[in-house]
């Protein structure tokens, strides 16, 4: 029972990382696909993890794939923060359908 | 000194976890560890997290991880639907949004729950100003901007954090 479980959350957890990676190739500039691949697969990675544990249980392998849930929900949001940051300062621009960009507009002004 | 025993603690149960072994050798290298870890990062372990120690801000802390999930969760149907729409309904663009948090600590969580919270994403933040990368720009207005993007973990955080 518990391991007809994992495996649907297994399988969940594979759909949203398939959605996110068909966000990468769908999305027009490097700021829109970082989202749809930081939250995609950060749930989706999520989900694995959390099959694993339902599998394996309270034994060695089940906790580590808890801590490994921890540590992805506090650092993969701070890899996409610092790649869209990075890629701005490069002077990468954003798509010609985007509506504003303050942070250009701040940094012409800082520079003037 | 309070500090660095805290630090010791929380390492030496991540060790612990990690072997999920009582065995004392186990144990032993462990306590080694911990003290090791606790040496090198004593710069790196945020004061604020010293806060955690009062019971209600533990508690509102625990909570804050559900109802973070819950809008991860939201965050992937969006994601869902504007990918497997033919159309492609998207309206991104940079806005800049200010926060009244104070604490680095709080601010530093602000600004990941954003990143994981439907369609936005913390570019930069340069003092109280985010800039915030928002994939379906519904409001000009800078107002209902923080009102849809910020408030909703901003009193929390406040609570837990000041």
């Amino acid at each position: 029972m518990s391991s007809n479980v994992a495996i649907g959350f297994i399988i969940v957890g594979v759909t949203f990382d398939l959605l996110g990676c068909l966000g990468l190739i769908r999305l027009p500039d490097i700021y829109n696909r970082l989202q749809a691949a930081t939250k995609s697969v950060t749930l989706g990675t999520c989900m694995i993890l959390i099959g694993v544990f339902l599998e394996f249980g309270f034994t060695s392998g089940g906790i580590k794939a808890l801590l490994c849930l921890f540590f992805i929900l506090l650092t993969s949001p701070t890899a996409a923060h610092a790649l869209s940051r990075g890629s701005h300062i490069s002077g990468f621009k954003l798509w010609k359908g985007s509506l504003m960009d303050k942070l250009e507009e701040k940094r012409r002004m800082d520079e003037n | 000194m309070k500090k660095k025993i805290t630090q010791f603690i929380v390492y030496f149960i991540i060790w612990l976890l990690l072997t999920w072994s009582l065995n004392y050798q186990e144990v032993i290298v462990g306590l080694g560890v911990a003290l090791l870890a606790m040496i090198l990062t004593k710069d790196l372990f945020p004061d604020e997290l010293m806060k955690l120690l009062n019971p209600l801000r533990l508690l509102l802390a625990i909570i804050y991880i559900p109802y973070l999930i819950f809008y991860i969760i939201l965050a992937n149907f969006d994601v869902a639907y504007r990918v497997l729409n033919p159309n492609l309904p998207i309206n991104p663009g940079i806005v800049k949004v200010k926060t009244g948090l104070k604490n680095e600590l709080a601010r530093t969580i602000l600004a990941n729950s954003i990143t994981l919270t439907p369609g936005t994403l913390t570019v930069e933040v340069d003092g109280d100003d985010y800039y915030i990368h928002w994939i379906n720009i519904t409001s000009e207005d800078p107002k209902r901007q923080k009102q849809i993007i910020i408030d909703r973990f901003e009193w929390m955080l406040r609570r837990i954090f000041e």
